[in-house]
């Protein structure tokens, strides 16, 4: 089984350097874009691999290059924008990436931005990856002395500024368009679309923000071709990916498989199975903001067109496991208040709904709920759907919330009822 | 036009808006919070969803911010669905989870946007049963009360003060519900516009703080029609009186002048109504007596013979006028120093025969290229800031034109324009408050600032006058300018008399004309000191400096004041000659040092208690209205004259028959107004046609505003808003006793609450209020369409237009170049937004943040006078008396110049610029010795 993206990653201690990389055949990919390929043919390669975003919303990414103006008259400079702020809850896959191969990542950004003809590239990090932060910095020094940044790409004749930036630590810096606020020096707040960054993005200019984890691909799909790609899949969407598993699973943590493992593989095997004692009730599929899905999905494919099939998302491909001695009110009440405190506060829905139920649920969870509050959350839940909201903050934060009032009802129903939990504190 | 269907039926809607406008401007009720019609859209409360359908078999539909998108061809929208309805009924509860429930103790109450919106969703029942976010309010100085627990976080606030005033004083702070619109610290608002916060806050986190000192109900306020008196712009206000007392400025929508908004001394500078200083009982000799013997007194000095009057800039047009009627034209003076004269005739000859228009703070606000020479408007002119900012957008809007976006897409539009900015140049002394938004600064001498001038246009057109010894350098930078110019749609030259350098306007005047005459069709504004500058130069007369001649000569043995401290605008010789004369007559509604040496004073109403016409810098004549009847024995001061004249007229026709003719009295006028009867002479539209018919220059001062004969369907407009508590209520708090309501026979309001309930004219809106919409967005139904112009049109009339290319030659002589005088410096006046200005210095805000008199030096100036900032300095100018001040070291002010705050205390007189000479004298405490 290949596994292409952390093949050379590390268990312990420092990444490898530059001279380690380039032994393991880092920076060929670059040589041969920028030395044998021209900019379309990149993006071509890129489109045909059929490879979808990463950062959990699943779109194609050579179709999101395709929307970069090109030619005469194109608005000058472009950006290449490599999104690493990582704060999705249970997500930890950028991470590993950042701290066990910024070469990796480094390489795949220059050529990305050589695709995209952009002439500067920043790479975004989360503010709490102080150890990723410190890597990426020494690799990117090493890579502009070697001459992959700087003014003559690896001896050619285009050119390439990195800069890296260590966001200011807000769920919202990671929102493709928050993150291009954050990076102005504004507030992060998103951007009303259209227009969309390709076209007007990071000061005002032609913009490709793609997460770390689908960069670290153009690499690989530049130096072994698109078929290779599209072949490491299981079902039809290509690559692996990296999934990861938290809960009161016995080996929590994080696999590169192939893109349409099933749930049932990466929870049972990978992760190990259910601790001794708990048993599994749903799951999480992407991160905090997808839908529940209980054990009769285990089996479906862990890719972006199955799991829409089962009524979640493949988000970030990061499972949370919620099992049976947890209580799940609590268990949403907890990832309600954090998407109100994540909140960026411009518009009314998600800055004055998100709270007002998370404070329901608190009430709830703590024996204060009263009739006519699970109806109150179900009549909020639809009030803050897709296009009601500026941003997809909120309808993201109702996916978790949605599944577990119609999944995990009679809980909600007895918390209501009984004034208290039926699973003591929960965890415990 | 484009075809788009509301509930399935057809309305037709201009193009490029968006729907939440189009649905407004054809009269349907949609609640919204963030959106503003001058400042557009960003989609952020969510308030304004309709549902929007595919086709007519689209039946589900969707929901869509109306805000947000744009109304095009054919696009099928309902406002009444029932999950449209109810999605807005949700965004209100939501906002109401943490909006406290003080409507009853709520200054914003009875006229609150957000009270409206409440009521017009629907939404009744609170269900949200957790305690509420608070924050801590801040002290925003003495203007604006903050009160950010009611906050809905709409972002109007900020976007208003960052984006249109551009204030950086203002922001945004925390984080999800517990966002936070305030200050970084307590302190005072810098920013000069910052009362629009009043109006553009949809609740009540920022109110008016003066009128929380003497709140009254909103409802409970008797209001007219009036235009501000604190600077040449004549922005449009509504003042609001009860009891006597006059609460609060608000403003009134102007399409062409000011729009939504006011700065701050317009706003704030009415208090001198209120003050203990006014003059409210006539007086002779020190003594109080009724106002017939007083007309009596004075109609016999005038008829004594030998009588001059001097008018004032910042009196009425007919108060002028009635006092030029009454000592005849050759005996009138305009009331201005003989320099400040020079410059209101200047401007006046320069707009009236020179081929380029006089700009609008509209067109302004429309201009693509500006060249801004010698005054920092944001102090003079205070709202011209927001045009200009505007002004800086409209090359790089272009940007997001060719990218499709929408202009009433805000957010948008900003992203994809970023820092940008259209050519914008500025040439001053000194730092100015627009420099963030320059292309380029110049920092020079006003001579140095006229000489650029003076070398652009040259460089637009080759048969302007040239400009010697110019630096090579200079010369290129004014070829650059003239180029970027010459290349604009719509340029426009910004200058002004507050730096008192005639060649600066020359210089500004031949740019303006050097773009008309190739062909570019340039604006010229320029700004006034007064509100009634250019109706003074209009009207005409001497100087103070001939007024005081004709007193010293004899000729004139009586002296009529009207409403003029005589002592702020001239040396101390001119006005000792004019008040020497044996009898001196002040009309004035505030004690001074000119009422304080009249024979006789007669209490002069304000602004807010006479009706009259000011003509803004641009030439327009706009009418104020009578808001209420003051208490004492105080009139307009043209009505004081009028009674006057009357006097004398049937003295003189007495005297006519009793002596058949035989004696003729030189000095008593000839012109009269042809009045039968008493009562008419008191008439206001009476005053207006004399002047007219001795004027036809100023004909259209009789389309200012309709007449005291208008009606509608038979009615007045009523000064009070409609209520159904019943006209006793309104002086409640003193009587239970129902009063007669008092007549008004010179205008078309009515000091009463019946009458025409509909939309009148522009020029007699007494306030802003239609049912369901109790706030000032209420103006969007005054509106045509939306944004646009009042209906019926603008108030007020443009008295002249500019000439035509022909005849008017440039101004030949560009300055010498400035040369610094060992051992002296060139000092300049500084005008202060609050100081400067006479009147709204007696508000206790204004006076509050007014500077205290300083002496202003470049680094290099003050390191060779050895002061630091703060240091006690002795100024003496031309050899005059010392004046101590503090030194205040200004990093950009060129070396040899020196600034001097115009209009404060001892200084206000000083005729500058002019050379002193400074010592530095001692330190203070916190120096270093």
């Amino acid at each position: 089984m290949e596994r292409p993206l952390t093949e050379h990653i590390r268990a312990e201690g420092e990444p490898p350097t530059l001279a380690e990389y380039e032994r393991t055949g880092g920076y060929a990919a670059l040589r041969q874009a920028v030395g044998k390929m021209t900019p379309p043919e990149v993006r071509a390669a890129v489109a045909e691999s059929g490879l979808r975003g990463r950062g959990g919303a699943g779109f194609p990414t050579g179709k999101k290059w395709g929307f970069v103006p090109t030619g005469p008259g194109e608005s000058r400079p472009k950006y290449l924008v490599v999104n690493g702020d990582e704060m999705e809850p249970g997500t930890f896959k950028d991470r590993r990436l950042l701290e066990g191969d910024p070469h990796g990542l480094i390489e795949s950004t220059i050529i990305a931005a050589y695709a995209i003809e952009a002439e500067v590239a920043y790479i975004f990090v989360r503010w709490d990856y102080q150890t990723a932060a410190a890597r990426l910095g020494r690799a990117l020094a090493e890579a502009r002395a070697a001459g992959y940044v700087g003014r003559k790409v690896a001896g050619s004749d285009y050119g390439l500024e990195i800069y890296f930036h260590v966001s200011a630590g807000r769920y919202m810096c990671g929102e493709e368009e928050g993150l291009l606020n954050a990076l102005e020096g504004k507030r992060p707040t998103p951007r009303a679309k259209p227009p969309h960054p390709p076209v007007v993005g990071l000061w005002g200019k032609p913009t490709i923000v793609d997460n770390v984890e689908t960069m670290a691909w153009v690499r690989h799909i530049v130096g072994r071709g698109p078929a290779w790609f599209r072949g490491l899949g299981r079902g039809a969407e290509g690559g692996t990916k990296l999934y990861g598993a938290s809960g009161h699973v016995r080996r929590p943590g994080l696999w590169e498989l192939p893109m349409g493992t099933t749930a049932r593989e990466i929870i049972e095997e990978h992760a190990g199975g259910m601790r001794d004692g708990w048993s599994l009730r749903g799951f999480l599929p992407g991160g905090a903001s997808t839908d529940f899905l209980t054990a009769v999905h285990l089996d479906a494919a862990m890719d972006f067109g199955s799991l829409e099939q089962a009524g979640s998302r493949l988000g970030t491909g990061a499972i949370v496991v919620l099992d049976d001695r947890t209580c799940p009110v609590g268990f949403v009440a907890n990832l309600t208040a954090f998407f109100a405190r994540e909140s960026c506060g411009w518009c009314t829905p998600c800055r004055d709904g998100l709270p007002w139920m998370a404070r329901t649920l608190r009430a709830i969870e703590e024996g204060r709920g009263e009739a006519g509050d699970l109806a109150l959350l179900e009549e909020q839940t639809k009030f803050l759907a897709p296009g009601n909201t500026f941003c997809a903050l909120a309808p993201g934060a109702m996916e978790p919330l949605t599944s577990a009032l119609r999944l995990f009802r009679e809980d909600f129903e007895r918390h209501v009822a009984e004034g208290r939990c039926r699973y003591g504190r929960a965890g415990e | 036009m484009a075809k788009i269907y509301i509930e399935n039926i057809p309305y037709e809607v201009a193009d490029g808006q968006n729907l939440l406008q189009a649905c407004l401007t054809l009269g349907f009720d949609l609640p919204y919070f963030c959106w503003h019609p001058a400042m557009h859209a960003v989609g952020a409360c969510r308030q304004c969803a309709v549902k929007q359908f595919k086709d007519e078999a689209d039946t589900k539909g969707r929901i869509v911010m109306s805000c947000m998108t744009l109304a095009e061809e054919g696009i099928r929208i309902s406002i009444d669905d029932p999950e449209a309805r109810a999605f807005r009924a949700g965004v209100i509860e939501l906002l109401m989870t943490n909006h406290p429930h003080d409507c009853p103790v709520c200054d914003e109450g009875g006229e609150c946007h957000l009270q409206d919106m409440t009521v017009m969703t629907g939404h009744a029942y609170r269900r949200y049963r957790f305690t509420k976010r608070t924050h801590r309010s801040q002290n925003l100085g003495p203007f604006v009360q903050h009160e950010m627990n009611r906050c809905i976080a709409c972002y109007r606030c900020v976007r208003f003060y960052q984006d249109a005033a551009g204030g950086r004083d203002l922001d945004v702070f925390q984080w999800h519900n517990h966002v936070y619109f305030g200050r970084a610290n307590d302190g005072p608002l810098e920013n000069e516009l910052s009362g629009n916060l009043v109006e553009i806050c949809p609740t009540g986190v920022f109110t008016d703080k003066t009128f929380k000192r003497h709140y009254a109900r909103p409802w409970d306020l008797q209001t007219a029609p009036s235009v501000c008196g604190h600077c040449s712009l004549g922005c449009n206000t509504i003042p609001g009186e009860r009891g006597g007392r006059l609460r609060r400025i608000r403003t009134r929508f102007h399409g062409e002048v000011n729009g939504y908004f006011l700065c701050d001394r317009g706003r704030f500078g009415y208090e001198f109504v209120n003050s203990a200083r006014r003059v409210r009982w006539a007086r002779v000799k020190q003594k109080e007596v009724p106002a017939a013997e007083a007309v009596a007194h004075v109609a016999a000095l005038a008829g004594g013979g030998r009588v001059i009057g001097i008018g004032s800039p910042r009196a009425s047009l007919e108060s002028n006028f009635a006092l030029r009627a009454l000592v005849g034209a050759e005996c009138f003076y305009s009331g201005l120093a003989a320099k400040e004269q020079a410059l209101a005739a200047l401007v006046l000859e320069i707009l009236r025969e020179g081929p380029a228009r006089a700009a609008s703070l509209h067109e302004a606000a429309c201009a693509d290229a500006v060249l801004l020479l010698g005054e920092d408007v944001t102090q003079t002119a205070p709202l011209l800031a927001a045009s200009l900012r505007q002004a800086v957008l409209t090359q790089p809007i272009e940007i997001a034109t060719k990218l499709n976006i929408h202009r009433f897409h805000d957010a948008a539009v900003r992203e994809a324009l970023q820092k940008e900015k259209g050519p914008f140049f500025v040439a001053t002394a000194d730092a100015t408050k627009l420099d963030d938004i320059a292309t380029t600064v110049f920092r020079e001498a006003p001579e140095e600032v006229a000489r650029l001038g003076f070398a652009i246009a040259r460089g637009v057109q080759g048969d302007a006058p040239p400009v010697v010894d110019l630096p090579p350098e200079r010369r290129q930078a004014a070829g650059l300018i003239a180029e970027t110019l010459r290349n604009a749609q719509r340029p426009l030259v910004v200058a002004g008399v507050a730096g008192g350098s005639a060649e600066v306007i020359q210089a500004a005047a031949n740019v303006a004309w050097a773009l008309c005459a190739a062909g570019v069709p340039a604006k010229l504004l320029l700004v006034l000191p007064e509100c009634n500058s250019l109706g003074a130069a209009l009207l005409g007369g001497g100087d103070l400096e001939a007024a005081a001649q004709a007193v010293r000569s004899g000729a004139a043995e009586t002296v009529i004041v009207l409403e003029n401290d005589l002592t702020r605008r001239a040396g101390t010789e001119t006005v000792e000659a004019i008040l020497s004369a044996p009898h001196v007559v002040v009309l004035d509604a505030i004690e001074n040092a000119t009422t304080a040496r009249a024979e006789v004073v007669l209490p002069a109403a304000t602004f807010a208690e006479t009706n009259g016409t000011l003509v803004n810098n641009e030439g327009r004549a706009q009418r104020f209205f009578q808001v209420f009847e003051p208490e004492g024995e105080v009139r307009g001061s043209w009505r004081w004259l009028g009674e006057i004249e009357q006097k004398l007229k049937i003295k003189n026709e007495k005297l006519k028959i009793d002596s058949d003719g035989e004696e003729k009295r030189s000095s008593v006028p000839q012109q009269s107004w042809g009045l039968q009867r008493q009562e008419e002479a008191e008439r206001f539209d009476e005053v207006v046609a004399a002047m007219v018919r001795a004027m036809p220059e100023l004909a259209g001062v009789v389309e200012a505003a309709p007449g005291a004969g208008f009606r509608v369907a038979g009615e007045k407009i009523p000064r009070q808003a409609q209520r159904q508590s019943g006209r006793t209520a309104v002086p409640g708090e003193a009587s239970a006793e129902e009063r007669s309501v008092p007549a008004d026979a010179d205008t078309a309001l009515a000091f009463s609450m019946e009458g025409y309930a509909g939309i009148p004219p522009a020029a007699l809106v007494a306030r802003y209020r239609r049912p369901g919409w109790n706030s000032n967005q209420a103006i969007n139904k005054y509106q045509q369409e939306v944004g646009g112009p009042p209906r019926g049109g603008d108030a007020g009339k443009r008295l002249f237009d500019a000439a035509g290319l022909r005849e008017k030659p440039y101004f030949s002589t560009a300055p010498a170049a400035f040369v610094r005088r060992a051992g002296e410096l060139w000092v300049t006046a500084a005008w202060h937004v609050f100081g400067s200005e006479e009147l709204s210095v007696l508000s206790p805000g204004v006076a509050e943040l007014s500077p205290e008199p300083y002496l202003g030096l470049s680094p290099e100036d003050a390191a060779a006078l050895g002061a630091k900032d703060g240091d006690l300095v002795e100024l003496r100018i031309a050899g005059g008396p010392a004046h101590r001040l503090r030194a205040r070291v200004r990093p950009a002010l060129v070396a040899g110049v020196a600034t001097l705050p115009a209009g404060l205390g001892e200084l206000a007189a000083m005729e500058l610029p002019a050379w002193g000479k400074a010592v530095t004298i001692g330190r203070t405490e916190g120096g270093a010795a």
